[in-house]
């Protein structure tokens, strides 16, 4: 084992994981994350907790990150390169470390320009891929970036992003082969809707021998409408959302479509359950957390593992 | 070279609101090239703030134009001048405001226009940024374009997950320079240079900059001490 990691643990006894994401709220309430917290638990193996996504200022996601571990869910504590440097960086990973944080997803994040804070300085001292490479030698070298030795080691389960859908194509499981080459352990992808293309990708990665050696989990977002289904495709930087599944939402009432949302995912888990390659399923119902039992119930993905630690 | 913009006037005005004497300083290197601080405007601007103070007959507002304010050989032209004046406005390039500024140290100097990057001219009235000055260039690896310049999150390892339609997220007007990066380099044959990671680099431009060329050396150095 590279760390204390639930995940880790279910991942290397084989079982097929599934992640969930929690939003920290724009305010100081500890109550906001509790209550996610508690549609979540026992639903899902372990739950990211995101960073100021879009760009917007949210409760960190350490602080999150340690509520949620309070009520007795496994965080995967998400870190962005936006806002950081090295040093806040390799700061925060000690700190959660020690609070008993064992996953970290590394990302770049959303530019700032979406945000409420369009004015702000942007940091990218390091990208996705050298966060996860520095990580790594904290973790197996004992060392900071900079070199010096640490005295004890962050042992974090690594996790990287991975979007199959964006341009140039013909790059991105290139790009997901230096992610693994960093040393990430996990990736998570970008939501997925369009099966076809998502299978062509996962195709090229186990013919480069990644999916030996990383675990893979496809993100999955439930359409709550048909609204949400035309915002997915049109405004989200990234996503491919195929022109049936705006059919599919269209052809059934208002009242309907959230059931027809959880029913396309659902047939996409067990889809994707069937995909030789895959690790597990990232569910991000967004804002929708309060689902979450009922479509992993209807995905029939419980009871969950409850794997032995250490 | 370094392009900039015009300040607009009611900023002008609000800075030297105190002053009655001013004279507006011109430089004839990068921002007359780019339209923003060379002889035309340097005058243009003191028309301007010479009607808006028309009615004070104390009032005095003059212009000139040195070849650049980034070289004292130049700046000296300047010392018999400005006794008369009580305030300056310099419409070169913050470092040509700055080496103004240290040369007559007792006297007010306002910036005229805000400096905005190091750039290219695409044509006549348009300018593009093209470099950060990082002090560590890597357009050999990227097919001569600037990761640290043209990606907005200045992304060493590829593109973010973003882009649409060859944009990027952040400006459907700017191409991902990513995609531009991996398609020049698989027209040269050459992806090779973006297939390993590119380490976390140390940045060179932390502090202010100096160079001291070696050859000169001797020149400013001696004994170790600066002269």
């Amino acid at each position: 084992m590279k760390s204390e990691s639930r995940l880790e643990t279910i991942l290397r006894c084989g079982h097929f994981a599934l992640t969930g994401e929690l939003g920290p709220p724009r305010g100081a309430d500890p109550d906001a994350v509790r209550k996610k917290a508690a549609h979540l638990k026992g639903m899902v193996d372990a739950v990211n907790i995101t960073d100021n996504q879009t760009a917007v200022v949210r409760m960190s996601s350490l602080g999150a990150c340690l509520i949620a571990k309070q009520e007795g869910l496994e965080p995967i504590y998400q870190m962005v390169c936006r806002d950081r440097n090295r040093i806040a960086m390799q700061s925060d990973i000690l700190g959660a470390a020690a609070l008993g944080i064992n996953n970290l997803l590394c990302l770049s994040g959303d530019h700032q320009k979406f945000g409420d804070h369009p004015g702000c300085k942007k940091v990218f001292d390091i990208d996705s891929i050298q966060l996860v490479s520095m990580m790594k030698t904290m973790r197996d070298e004992a060392r900071f970036q900079g070199g010096e030795e640490i005295t004890v080691p962050p042992k974090m389960f690594i996790g990287a992003a991975a979007n199959p859908f964006a341009e140039p194509h013909a790059f991105r499981v290139q790009r997901l082969a230096k992610k693994v080459a960093a040393g990430a352990d996990f990736i998570q992808t970008q939501c997925v809707y369009n099966m076809e293309r998502f299978r062509a990708w996962l195709d090229q990665a186990r013919d480069m021998g990644l999916t030996e050696n990383v675990h893979i989990l496809p993100g999955i977002t439930p359409l709550k409408s048909l609204g949400m289904a035309r915002y997915m495709k049109n405004n989200v930087p990234g996503m491919d959302v195929p022109d049936e599944l705006i059919k599919r939402m269209q052809g059934v009432e208002k009242k309907d479509q959230a059931r027809e949302g959880i029913a396309i995912c659902c047939e996409q888990i067990q889809q994707m359950q069937e995909m030789k390659g895959l690790a597990g399923i990232h569910l991000m119902a967004i804002e929708w957390e309060h689902r979450v039992p009922e479509i992993v119930t209807q995905a029939g993905l419980l009871p969950r593992p409850e794997p032995e630690q250490g | 070279m370094i392009k900039a913009v015009a300040k607009s006037l009611e900023e002008i005005k609000s800075m030297i609101t105190p002053y009655r004497r001013v004279l507006t300083i011109g430089c004839g290197g990068c921002v007359s090239q780019c339209l923003a601080g060379g002889q035309k405007e340097a005058r243009a601007l003191n028309i301007k703030l010479r009607a808006s103070a028309a009615s004070d007959s104390d009032a005095l507002f003059d212009d000139i134009t040195v070849e650049r304010q980034c070289e004292q050989q130049f700046l000296k032209e300047l010392d018999n001048r400005i006794s008369t004046y009580d305030a300056l406005i310099s419409i070169a390039c913050g470092a040509g405001v700055q080496f103004l500024a240290e040369r007559f140290p007792n006297l007010p100097v306002f910036p005229g226009v805000n400096t905005q990057f190091v750039g290219i001219t695409r044509d006549i009235g348009w300018y593009e940024e093209r470099c950060k000055t990082c002090g560590d260039c890597v357009l050999g690896l990227t097919a001569g374009i600037c990761p640290v310049t043209m990606c907005s999150k200045g992304l060493f390892n590829g593109p973010c997950g973003g882009p649409q339609d060859g944009h990027c997220e952040v400006d459907p007007d700017t191409p991902c320079a990513w995609i531009a990066i991996y398609e020049r380099l698989q027209a040269q044959g050459r992806l090779d240079s973006i297939a390993e990671i590119h380490p976390t680099r140390n940045w060179q431009n932390q502090v202010p900059g100096r160079i001291l060329v070696e050859e000169y050396r001797a020149r400013y150095v001696e004994n170790g001490e600066k002269t």
